[in-house]
């Protein structure tokens, strides 16, 4: 079965191939000639998932940016409106809000999510008893239904909650109230996240640090380097295609937050805490109002586009492919 | 810096019979430390599930105790018997075993041909296809949801379950797993296969699939996980909950209907993260393979 491992560094494969635009499709002692001829078997095996990918993800963008030009109702005749939603919502302060309120999540859930994982990970070596069972531990969460994830935190924040009643039997001062409290509130929903969130990271991180080499980590040791130096000058460039990777994948998933606002804080109090996506649902399936959903998710979209677009502009920096 | 410097060096390159004596003693003690503070950071992760599990025993008049306690007066199994009174958990345990076998069966079946196609087939444009293919890794669902919710309205699939099951099954996801797995695959199998008569159809169905069925296995349960998770377009597309609705749905509605019975909503929250649970336990080498070949999984 070793024969059948996949090639190296298979993960890091999706970044290399996306950002320098082809496929690597060769295997070792395998030449295009002995791949035999071409044939229509080919397009007929992708055919399938090339189509349902083309109906249930392109079709949509597509319909999404139609819908967006008209006032659509959830039932009855759309009329078309050109950029009136677009307009509508850039003058909307609440939308301006909502925007900001994402970015500021997504800016403080990022890097924690990051460190915690990343630390976790260096922490976990294959020299620590039990390992596997502390990864599976921390990956829970990431695994159980992220609205049983919420509903549980909604109890540990409430007032009189697990954080209270720990704090006022500890201290005798009472936690603030974190969902109430709009300099809480979103704080709040950061820390559930990253609790439920850096499982994935974690896991993807430590695999990539137990494949660094050896002998390079010895060898530096030799040469008198501590491992503080170690991991950050050998083993964190090693394995930077993980981390541009895990960092695309964190920030793309955070920017799309919906489940906490909705079930801990409804967005409140205010819109402190509603996100892009907690507006598409209310504008959408609350308000009836499709075409400023789909407006907000274009937006949504080009944000996520460019933020995507800069990560793989700016990888080029940091990120060592042929290591 | 020099106390990093002492704490690697005891492990590599401290000679045998050390000089400073109290040296080694704290060279034998710190890692224990360390290992004790990494089971507090793992107690203290555990903590808001183990107050989920601890809280749905409660009888309701002790849940809010201060200081908060681990276990109430009495062992109260019925709040489960409660929650189970108030929503049909079983049968929205039913449903998303349906919606998730269904949807994970069309998965394997679409992304076991085109990762065949993209990795041992030549043809004319695969390469660029394929590059579609990834790209489309980077659209979240969450832009999609209001034009598919559309779509669903136009083909009468509002309310369905095969809305809940079609749309999400063509992710990119299972395509990228198993190329990368056929391409490890040595081609005298096919060569092989060939020379005994096999056409393609044959060579695939007889002799590669039998051989992806751990990395289907992966996928498999990436698949199950994330449409049984799902909630976003659950709770767009379904509006008959009671009889449609899924777990995180029921879920949410239940909190949003008995959100002050703590006691009941906790015994729901165990019942809802039960089924994943096990799994995770069950079939943890899957998970980690599966996310450490792809950074994906089920995100």
């Amino acid at each position: 079965m070793t024969l059948l491992k996949p090639t190296k560094s298979p993960r890091s494969e999706v970044a290399a191939t996306i950002s320098l635009g082809k496929a690597k499709t060769k295997v070792k002692a395998e030449p295009d000639a002995q791949l035999g001829r071409r044939t229509m078997w080919g397009p007929a095996f992708a055919l399938p998932h090339g189509l349902g990918l083309a109906i249930f993800t392109l079709l949509p963008i597509v319909v999404s940016l139609v819908i967006s030009l008209f006032r659509w109702p959830l039932l009855g005749t759309p009329s078309f409106l050109g950029l009136g939603n677009y307009q509508r919502l850039f003058s909307d302060p609440i939308f301006g809000q909502v925007v900001a309120n994402t970015v500021l999540f997504v800016v403080l859930y990022v890097p924690l999510n990051l460190v915690v994982s990343l630390g976790l990970a260096a922490w976990l070596t294959p020299r620590i008893k039990g390992r596997h069972i502390f990864r599976v531990i921390f990956f829970i969460p990431s695994i159980t239904p992220v609205v049983a994830n919420v509903v549980v935190w909604r109890m540990l924040y409430q007032p009189g909650g697990f954080i209270d009643g720990t704090l006022q039997s500890t201290t005798g001062v009472s936690a603030p109230n974190f969902l109430g409290d709009e300099h809480w509130a979103m704080m709040a929903i950061v820390v559930m996240s990253v609790w439920q969130g850096f499982g994935y990271n974690m896991l993807v991180f430590s695999a990539a640090l137990d494949a660094v080499p050896e002998n390079l980590t010895e060898a530096a040791a030799i040469d008198g380097a501590n491992a503080w130096t170690i991991f950050w000058r050998i083993k964190l460039k090693l394995i930077s295609p993980s981390i541009f990777f895990g960092t695309m994948m964190t920030l793309i998933t955070s920017f799309q937050v919906f489940a906490q606002p909705f079930i801990l804080t409804k967005g409140g109090p205010g819109s402190s805490t509603s996100t892009i996506v907690l507006y598409i649902y209310n504008q959408g399936f609350q308000f009836h109002q499709l075409g400023l959903a789909s407006a907000a998710a274009w937006i949504l979209f080009v944000i996520i586009l460019g933020v995507t677009v800069v990560q793989f502009l700016g990888q080029k920096k940091w990120v060592h492919y042929d290591a | 810096m020099l106390e990093t410097t002492s704490r690697i060096r005891p492990l590599t390159a401290r000679p045998l019979g050390s000089r400073v004596p109290g040296r080694r003693w704290t060279a034998r003690i710190r890692p224990a430390i360390g290992y004790v503070i990494l089971c507090l950071i793992a107690l203290l992760f555990l903590s808001p599930l183990i107050y989920m599990f601890a809280t749905s025993f409660k009888p309701p008049a002790e849940i809010f105790s201060v200081p908060p306690k681990l276990f109430g007066s009495e062992f109260r199994w019925q709040n489960y018997q409660e929650a189970l009174n108030y929503m049909p958990f079983l049968r929205f345990m039913g449903n998303g075993l349906l919606v998730s076998a269904a949807g994970t069966a069309l998965t394997l079946v679409v992304s076991a041909f085109s990762g065949y196609a993209f990795s041992r087939q030549r043809w004319r444009g695969r390469n660029l296809v394929f590059m579609v293919f990834l790209a489309t890794l980077m659209i979240p669902q969450e832009v999609l949801i209001v034009p598919m919710f559309v779509m669903m309205q136009k083909v009468g699939w509002v309310n369905t379950f095969q809305a809940l099951i079609v749309p999400w099954a063509f992710t990119a996801f299972g395509a990228f797993l198993l190329r990368q797995f056929f391409l490890g695959v040595p081609q005298e199998l096919d060569d092989a296969a060939r020379v005994d008569g096999a056409g393609t159809l044959r060579t695939f169905l007889l002799v590669m699939l039998p051989l992806a069925r751990p990395t289907m296995a992966v996928l498999a349960v990436f698949s199950f996980i994330s449409y049984w998770n799902s909630f976003l377009w659950p709770l767009v597309v379904i509006n008959d909950v009671n009889n449609l609705g899924t777990i995180p749905l029921g879920l949410q509605m239940f909190f949003g209907q008995q959100g002050n019975q703590w006691h009941l909503v906790m015994a729901a929250s165990v019942i809802s993260m039960a089924p994943t649970l096990l799994l995770l336990i069950l079939l943890q080498k899957h998970l980690v393979k599966g996310i450490v070949t792809s950074g994906f999984g089920g995100r």
